[in-house]
């Protein structure tokens, strides 16, 4: 792919603040037009590599280009190319929708009427028309977010950053930011998204780098790392609580993996090494030794295991979820990730 | 939802003079829309200097002394001038920490914008602030006895001083609102206001303090400016035989001089340091 189709290059990027390593030797490349999706836990260094290619940020060593051009020397270039939208609806909270919109527009230079008449279609596109009048302080999360958006877009710029745009937002207003966001999408702006939220990745991303200690340690299709990494998995659910044990060896022998056990909810879930398991096989193995499978599916692993997977750690805030699940799971065996995450695994597409 | 829009063409690019001009007006503009959107801030900051004159003119006054018998609401008024510029600061300093907390000063320096103007744009519209307040201030003294004696000139001329402090005043908000974030940055701010304002000859002669601290409300830039502005306004003021004393008109030039020679690079370099 010629660098001309790149809306997007970083190459061995570095950045320490201090003591503490934040970027160690990162690259990424974007095609045009697509969504790149950087998942990783706090303090992976997203939030860095988007300031670095944003141009707010100086940086130690390697080098990074953003809608062809260097971010380090061809800066003002490169911020009339993109679109910031950061963990914060960075807006001014006293004025109006609109007027934070001909302020915007005006210090992109696009003169008082131009500005005034960009304000109105922005507002109109994020569906804000009706408040554009109103104080920032009285919108709802969402709505900040949607100006937000609206903001970066002025310029329509071709690379959009988006860090962690739907931080702390209800499923609502998370839904309308990705809505505006797939809209940008279908007019061909690139996207560089930031998240911990898997399911954003998986629902916004065409590829994804996952990102830990400030380097890219897999890359991929979002199915393209669940396949490559994680493999299929089989969750089966029995009718009785005694049956677990027994559904347990049954399934351990014949697909090679260890079951992990949830008592509570009589379930058990196992890796499908070999994908030529096939279900129909579990189940009549599981009738030979006298198990009735009460529920039994086959399905792509999520991208919280990937990457639990590749780091050997849940993602924050997925954290206090396995915690309460191990508590139910008395005598549960886990998934042993740590020894295997030894060493990047690069999914090469 | 519209059809697709256009990449509109900005008129001009580049971060030269002209544009760090049109864009300081921008962001001047923003202030001022803050101020119309939202005017009890003003109207607050406004009325808590009003209480102060009252406060010292009806409470305290009766039991204020001043040389030569001169009347202790002239006496007052040149220090109370000064005191409202000393409280600016923590206004200067919340709005631009507001910014840099928010974001929003990220997104200005992701755009394709003058960076000075940010700075520049809060410098301005502080300073119109500043006017505003000083002129409401002067009223409030004509309405209370308070007059400017001195000639027209004169008087203008103690107003640029006065405005001169604000503006070196301003640049020491900025470096604050730079360094501090959050509420500590707010009680932090006014928490240095008050001695800075109360340690002077505003209200009290430092002749009346013990030595060390008279000497400390002698040399403290707003005793300067305020001596100075006493002199221009025709109004009473406390001798004293110190050298900061005998040169005040000239010290209410350089102490704003001084400030803004340490402050103002302090701050351009703590705003260049936010990409570190």
């Amino acid at each position: 792919m010629g660098s001309s189709d790149l809306a997007v290059v970083a190459e061995g990027l570095r950045k320490r603040y201090g003591d503490k390593v934040a970027l160690d030797g990162f690259d990424l490349s974007v095609p045009r037009g697509t969504v790149c999706g950087l998942l990783g836990p706090n303090g992976a260094g997203k939030t860095t590599a988007v300031r670095i290619l944003a141009t707010l940020q100086c940086f130690d060593g390697g080098r990074a280009e953003v809608a062809g051009y260097d971010v380090a020397t061809e800066a003002a270039q490169v911020r009339y190319r993109i679109g910031l939208v950061g963990q914060n609806a960075a807006v001014d909270e006293v004025l109006g929708g609109h007027q934070n919109l001909v302020m915007f527009g005006k210090l992109y230079r696009l003169g008082a009427k131009a500005a005034r008449q960009r304000a109105d279609e922005l507002l109109d596109r994020f569906g804000l028309a009706e408040v554009g009048g109103k104080p920032v302080k009285s919108y709802s999360g969402g709505m900040r977010r949607r100006l937000d958006l609206a903001a970066g877009m002025i310029l329509a710029p071709s690379v959009l950053f988006l860090d962690e745009p739907t931080v702390g937002l209800d499923p609502r207003g998370r839904n309308e930011v990705w809505e505006a966001v797939r809209a940008l999408v279908r007019q061909g702006t690139t996207v560089l998204l930031t998240t911990q939220y898997l399911d954003e990745a998986d629902q916004l991303a065409d590829r994804v780098s996952v990102i830990d200690t400030g380097r890219v340690i897999a890359e991929g299709t979002p199915d393209q790392l669940k396949t490559k990494t994680g493999g299929d998995r089989i969750d089966l659910a029995v009718h009785d609580r005694e049956w677990l044990a027994l559904a347990a060896r049954t399934v351990e022998q014949l697909t090679g993996g260890t079951p992990e056990l949830d008592e509570e909810d009589r379930k058990l879930s196992v890796r499908v090494a070999n994908s030529d398991t096939s279900l129909i096989e579990v189940i009549r193995a599981l009738d030979a030794a006298g198990v009735t499978a009460e529920d039994i599916a086959l399905r792509r692993p999520t991208l919280d295991e990937v990457f639990l997977h590749l780091t050997g750690r849940r993602p924050v805030g997925e954290e206090a979820k396995a915690e309460k699940k191990d508590k139910g799971r008395k005598n549960g065996k886990k998934d042993a990730p740590v020894a295997e995450s030894a060493g990047a695994q690069e999914v090469n597409a | 939802m519209t059809a697709t829009l256009d990449r509109p063409a900005p008129a001009a690019t580049g971060g030269g003079l002209g544009n760090v001009l049109t864009d300081s007006v921008t962001l001047t503009g923003r202030s001022l829309a803050h101020w119309v959107r939202n005017p009890a801030t003003l109207i607050a900051s406004l009325a808590f200097n009003i209480v102060m004159v009252l406060m010292f003119a009806f409470l305290f006054g009766g039991a204020m002394a001043v040389p030569d018998g001169g009347s202790y609401r002239e006496f007052l008024m040149p220090g109370m001038f000064a005191m409202t510029m000393i409280f600016g600061i923590s206004m200067t300093t919340i709005a631009i920490s507001t910014d840099v907390e928010r974001g929003v000063t990220d997104r200005f320096r992701s755009m394709p914008m003058a960076p000075a103007a940010i700075l520049i744009g809060r410098a301005v519209a502080d300073m119109l602030f500043a006017v505003v307040t000083l002129v409401v201030m002067m009223l409030v003294g004509l309405a209370i006895g308070w007059r400017a004696n001195g000639s027209v000139g004169a008087t203008l001329g103690a107003m640029g001083l006065i405005l001169l402090l604000r503006f070196a005043l301003i640049w020491v908000g900025i470096f604050l609102g730079l360094v501090m974030r959050g509420q500590e940055a707010v009680a932090g701010v006014q928490t240095l206001e008050f001695p800075l304002g109360f340690l002077s000859n505003a209200f009290v002669a430092p002749s009346t303090m013990p030595g060390w601290l008279g000497a400390i409300a002698e040399w403290n830039p707003l005793s300067s400016t305020v001596t100075a502005t006493r002199v221009l306004f025709g109004n009473p003021g406390w001798g004293g035989d110190s050298w900061v004393v005998a040169n005040a008109s000239l010290m209410a030039v350089v102490w704003p001089l001084v400030i803004l020679a340490v402050f103002l690079p302090l701050a351009v370099r703590r705003y260049a340091s936010l990409s570190d």
